[in-house]
């Protein structure tokens, strides 16, 4: 089976004389999680909807699995599941007929429906309220029940619209766990989020677009290094508190570091220059030293300086 | 965490049939539609109204009324048929598209591998069998009352209004969507479906056939005039010129014959369907 697929072919937006996306060149293909970033109005949601066909290209293609998802819909989006800014469901529905709707609209096989739904709605916690009508529940509460409608026909490719848009912090870190399971299961993962941190502890690659245009698009590290002159920085985690003269010692002792501040007694953010082979150094000396490292993981704030240096260069 | 690996998902879904997607859309709308307030305020209305009438005959026994069993059915259906239909345009057409994007269902909706078309017919079926349903009620409560003054000799005329009335109703629900699909608002939808049959479609017949003396055939409501005509000893003559004052100045009214009725109404069916449809096809969730 070829791997998922959504491709951007010089696909552009127009709403009247604004360009909401100019001439998108992109293409994401196998099994990842890619954290589609930018500030308000750029295009993000734009890009979503055109893939799935809720507006319409002004011009280009929009693909998935090489299917034209405009002239062919019902064939491109298959296999994908979505969530499009936060979607209503008819309120006097219950989670179950809503998302039996789902299954039936997407021929999950009868034999299945049953297991499927109650599986979903345990994985998004709302087992409580699975037959309750829908009217009445929270933006968080729909929210979940938009996660399991998309998560239902079990699809290659997810296309996420800031999934963890209106959940309460256990809520946020419940998708996040759920994204993180889907990559583990090879599916290819989509998603627009305003949270770096987030996109930094789910994703592997990141596209960065900014008034329609797109900034970046490369692995996670690669856009760090790459626009923070070569340095990476990394957070690490430590099991006990941390003397007070360990930073000193991993910055003079250990090649490539160029420092290492403390953010807490267990924390440390270590900006490091070269590539892969300088990261799985540092971690073995790390380890090498008994610290008791139990995280390392790179800095959101790194993807965060490589944002706010983009977006300002295009403003 | 479903356990399919991603090659069992690719082969247990199959998507299903368009016509299979038009069941589904249609089945869970009027789930929706059958508890939503707006049924029951509906079911009301259609209670009222017949329980006024069953009251107020029974009293009264008013006998022009009372006459034949076809003046009983045509003071009874003739004048409620027409303004209930328009109702139940108003109430499951009014709001049925502009709904998926001002309350934004569309997104839960179309965001899978459905073509809109699917969706616009499945909802547009809903409110058909939604209506219909109150309709049925408000047929059973005219034929009780007619077999409880008439016996059970129905005359055929009867039939044919009700059969006219559903065929009235289809062309007013495909307006009505069609006019549901021209807004994002709901409120604007309701607000002109209303005015449209309530009080404009009415009015401009009547300019039209009074003042500039020509036939409203353009006009869906002229078209239903065959329901309550059919119900009338003598079916009214196609044109009646009265004239009137010193100068005797000519009042013109027309009234649609049956074929030229129906004819009417299947063509504002087939043109707003095929209109809302290409307007809902186009429609972007912005």
């Amino acid at each position: 089976m070829n791997e998922p697929s959504i491709q951007a072919v010089g696909l552009t937006k127009r709403f009247g004389s604004f360009t909401a996306l100019d001439s998108l060149n992109l293409n994401v293909e196998g099994s990842k999680c890619v954290g589609f970033l930018g500030p308000n109005g750029a295009g993000k949601t734009t890009t979503l909807k055109l893939f799935t066909d809720l507006i319409r290209p002004s011009s280009g293609e929009a693909l998935v699995n090489g299917v034209n998802v405009h002239t062919r819909k019902k064939k491109a989006l298959e296999s994908v599941g979505t969530l499009i800014e936060t979607p209503e469901i008819y309120p006097s529905l219950t989670p179950r007929e809503a998302l039996t709707m789902v299954a039936e609209t997407r021929g999950v096989p009868a034999a299945e429906r049953k297991k499927r739904i109650e599986d979903v709605v345990t994985e998004v916690r709302m087992d409580e309220w699975v037959d309750k009508r829908v009217g009445k529940f929270s933006k968080g509460m729909k929210q979940r029940i938009n996660i399991a409608a998309a998560l239902l026909s079990d699809p290659r490719i997810f296309l996420l619209d800031e999934p963890t848009t209106g959940l309460d912090p256990r809520g946020m870190s419940e998708v996040r766990d759920i994204v993180k399971s889907l990559k583990g299961k090879q599916r290819l993962i989509f998603m627009s989020s305003h949270l770096l941190s987030e996109v930094t502890d789910i994703c592997d690659e990141v596209a960065m677009i900014d008034h329609g245009k797109l900034l970046v698009y490369d692995t996670l590290s690669n856009v760090t290094s790459r626009f923070s002159g070569g340095e990476n920085i990394v957070e690490v985690g430590f099991l006990r508190p941390l003397d007070g003269g360990v930073n000193g010692r991993i910055a003079s002792g250990v090649p490539g570091v160029t420092s290492a501040e403390r953010v807490d007694d267990r924390t440390l953010r270590i900006r490091f220059n070269g590539g892969a082979s300088t990261q799985e150094r540092l971690l073995s000396n790390l380890v090498g030293m008994n610290l008791g490292v139990i995280s390392y993981k790179p800095a959101s704030s790194a993807l965060e300086d490589v944002y706010l240096n983009l977006i300002k260069d295009t403003k | 965490m479903i356990a399919l690996s991603s090659t069992q998902a690719e082969s247990a879904n199959r998507v299903p049939s368009s016509l299979t997607q038009v069941r589904v859309t249609m089945k869970y709308t009027f789930l929706d539609y059958f508890r939503s307030r707006r049924f029951f305020i509906l079911l009301a209305i259609v209670l009222l109204i017949s329980s006024a009438l069953t009251i107020v005959i029974g009293y009264y026994r008013p006998p022009g009324l009372l006459s034949s069993d076809l003046s009983f059915y045509s003071s009874w259906w003739g004048i409620s048929a027409v303004l209930l239909t328009a109702l139940f345009g108003i109430f499951f057409g009014g709001d049925a598209i502009s709904g998926e994007f001002q309350n934004k269902t569309g997104y839960f909706s179309l965001s899978h591998p459905v073509r809109r078309s699917s969706v616009y017919i499945g909802k547009w079926l809903a409110a058909f069998l939604a209506s219909s349903i109150i309709l049925v009620v408000f047929t059973a409560v005219t034929l009780g009352n007619g077999v409880y003054y008439f016996g059970l000799s129905l005359p055929y005329q009867f039939g044919e209004a009700v059969l006219f009335t559903w065929f009235y109703l289809v062309a007013v629900l495909g307006s009505t969507f069609f006019f549901s699909s021209l807004f994002k608002t709901s409120s604007y939808a309701i607000l002109v479906t209303a005015v449209l049959f309530l009080f404009a479609f009415n009015l401009i017949q009547l300019l039209v056939a009074s003042f500039a003396q020509l036939e409203p055939w353009f006009i869906l409501t002229y078209g239903s005039q065959i329901i309550g005509n059919v119900l009338s000893t003598q079916y009214p003559p196609h044109v009646t010129t009265v004239r009137f004052g010193p100068e005797g100045r000519a009042l013109t009214a027309y009234n649609a014959t049956i074929p030229e009725g129906l004819v009417i109404i299947a063509a504002y069916f087939i043109v707003t369907a095929i209109l809302g449809l290409v307007l809902f096809e186009r429609k972007e969730f912005t």
